[in-house]
């Protein structure tokens, strides 16, 4: 594993999550090495989008480590984790753009909030990412509720890069989008990881997109995570990786998983 | 580190030193660098990134836009030690400033925007007709067929409306009744005529102000309950369901509702207008020495026989406003969140705007009648 020679990006250790009784993570390990798209399956009610919250600091680990960038997210004061959210990108699923601004607007916010308020420069950002994730140009001066769905995710992807992070975390980025869109949205992050460098990391139901994409996936089973590459795990014997990675939907998806 | 930016050279040959610091965050120092070029560059330039440490796209961006927009499509620009994204991103710049060739819209005048504000207003009318008139298509077919009238639906806002706004309908026609009573009762001590604050307390109550605050009150907590339960019904796509399964949303979200206020306001009107009239008594009691049998006796006296009626008469007709306006507004909700909370906001200051316009013709209608 490359993840031996340098720091990884993300480094996981022994989390535990628990609501009420109830055991979400047990003891979870992970490690993303820089410059790798990284997949995260699991069932439904599996604690995936409970990861990510811990991962971005909104929700507290009951336990255990979670860094990124070798920084404790649990462990960080006010002025730092102003510093922290810059460098990672998110969208969440529905995108959560912000329904009273234009998505140029939304692609702003951060910018001003960190960077700069000069009118010039805003512009020229919001352009960039607009041109980025390859929407029309027109659509800056939309707001979200004039988009179609595959539009919003990108202009959630184009918010996500406002700040130019290296690390991108995704929530299910292609979900409710036509297989054709999804593609496009699939070819678009393999352009821009390419592109900048980034490291993704990103929850997916599409299979699709996970063996198009990623290069090392992950699956939480019962509280823990099992991560290799699509022939690792494809050959673990356990039953709910059996059934994912050999069922009629993964037998559909395309044999060749990009590195 | 700075970041730095030397342009030297003239006429048609230029050449722009990067230096320092272009990294992502420094974006706004780049900015000011960016300001300071001229205006207006032709020829040819070059562009040495070589002394720039770890050039970010954004700063990147920012100037290929500045260059563009100084050349004027007359210059030519090189790039020498840059680092490998700048050709893409020259590609990428090229591509997006050509999908975005079509000009601006030119601003409208005066008379386009009150030409378009007059369609709207025009729009407004026919859809709100269109909605009143679906109100009543569907309460004529309650009266042939009660199932129509969705009594369970029904009887949970009455609920809402009425019974849970006991409590703050009580305490505020007490409370303004008893203020009303202490103001008449300083001035009306003067002549000595302390016994006709049972008058003023009785005559204002009845007529005015328990249907009015009531009103006022219900458009506050109901009207704006209406809009937004329904508007978040509409984000939700839950209208168009209804609609899908063959059910008529009017049917079952709006008459409901304003059958319910129909049925409601009347009677949180006789809760109030009795508790303005407790609030009077005591303050009567307390602060002029009248004991409750004179002024029951002295209200008796005081009220004419249509002085009650004549603000009962007036409540159904605001409850139906409230909640037509409430409804109406809820069901106009398109898109966002934004436009949830503008018509919730319109909804309730509509709804209190026309049960005071209301109010004031009853009182024009009712002096001509001499009622």
């Amino acid at each position: 594993m490359n993840a031996d020679a340098r720091p990884p990006v993300i480094r996981i250790r022994g989390l535990v999550n628990r609501f009420g009784g109830q055991l979400v993570h047990d003891g979870l390990d992970l490690d993303v090495a820089a410059g790798e798209i990284f997949g995260i399956v699991g069932g439904s009610g599996s604690g995936k989008s409970v990861l990510l919250r811990t991962m971005l600091g909104l929700k507290r680990a009951d336990a255990g480590t979670v860094e990124l960038y070798g920084r404790d997210v649990g462990r960080l004061s006010p002025a730092e984790r102003a510093a922290f959210v810059q460098t990672f990108g998110v969208t969440f699923q529905n995108g959560a753009l912000i329904s009273s601004l234009t998505v140029a607007e939304n692609i702003q916010l951060p910018i001003r909030e960190y960077r700069t308020q000069a009118p010039a420069a805003l512009a020229a950002l919001a352009d960039l990412c607009v041109a980025l994730v390859g929407l029309p140009p027109e659509t800056a001066e939309k707001y979200p509720a004039q988009l179609s769905g595959g539009m919003v995710k990108r202009a959630a992807l184009a918010r996500a890069l406002a700040l130019e992070p290296k690390l991108l975390l995704l929530d299910e980025p292609t979900a409710g989008l036509d297989p054709i869109s999804a593609a496009g949205f699939d070819q678009l992050l393999l352009y821009l990881h390419s592109q900048l460098g980034l490291t993704v990391v990103m929850i997916t139901h599409d299979l699709d997109t996970l063996f198009r994409t990623c290069g090392r996936m992950g699956v939480i089973l019962d509280g823990v995570m099992v991560s290799g590459t699509r022939a690792e795990l494809a050959a673990n014997p356990h039953p709910w990786i059996q059934a994912y990675f050999h069922g009629a939907r993964a037998r559909a998806a395309p044999e060749e998983a990009n590195g | 580190m700075n970041s730095s930016l030397a342009l030297d050279g003239d006429g048609d040959a230029w050449r722009l030193v990067i230096g320092g610091d272009w990294s992502a965050p420094a974006i706004a120092q780049v900015q000011e660098r960016l300001e300071l070029l001229p205006q207006r560059l032709e020829g040819t330039v070059v562009c040495d990134w070589s002394g720039a440490e770890a050039p970010g796209i954004g700063p990147a961006w920012a100037l290929l836009s500045r260059l563009a927009t100084a050349g004027h499509g007359e210059l030519t620009v090189h790039h020498v030690g840059a680092p490998h994204h700048i050709a893409w991103l020259e590609e990428l710049q090229r591509r997006h400033v050509a999908a975005a060739s079509s000009p601006a819209r030119a601003a409208d005048g005066p008379i386009e925007n009150l030409g378009r504000w007059a369609i709207a207003q025009a729009g407004e009318v026919r859809s709100l007709a269109d909605f009143l008139g679906r109100i009543v298509v569907v309460s004529g077919r309650a009266l042939v067929n009660p199932r129509a009238l969705r009594i369970p639906s029904l009887a949970r806002h009455v609920y809402e409306t009425g019974v849970t706004a006991i409590p703050i309908v009580s305490l505020i026609a007490f409370l303004i009744s008893v203020i009303v009573a202490y103001l008449g009762a300083q001035q009306l001590t003067r002549f000595g005529a302390d016994i006709f604050v049972v008058d003023l307390v009785a005559i204002a109550v009845l007529r005015e102000m328990g249907v009015l605050l009531t009103a006022i009150i219900v458009a506050g907590r109901s009207g704006s309950a209406f809009a937004a339960e329904i508007g978040v019904m509409q984000l939700n796509e839950e209208t168009d369901a209804l609609r899908a399964m063959g059910m008529n949303p009017i049917e079952l979200l709006v008459v409901p509702r304003i059958l319910a206020l129909v049925i409601t306001l009347p009677l949180l009107t006789i809760l109030a207008d009795a508790m303005g009239l407790a609030g009077g008594g005591l303050l009567a009691h307390l602060q002029l020495h009248i004991p409750w049998s004179q002024f029951t006796s002295r209200l008796r006296d005081a009220l004419a026989p249509t002085t009650f009626w004549s603000g009962l008469v007036k409540a159904p007709v605001f409850a139906a406003l409230i909640a037509i306006v409430g409804t109406y507004r809820g069901m106009q909700v398109r898109d966002s969140a934004r436009e949830l909370g503008r018509l919730t906001t319109l909804a309730v200051v509509q709804s209190i705007f026309l049960v005071i316009l209301a109010d004031a013709l009853f009182a024009l209608l009712f002096v001509r009648l001499d009622f």
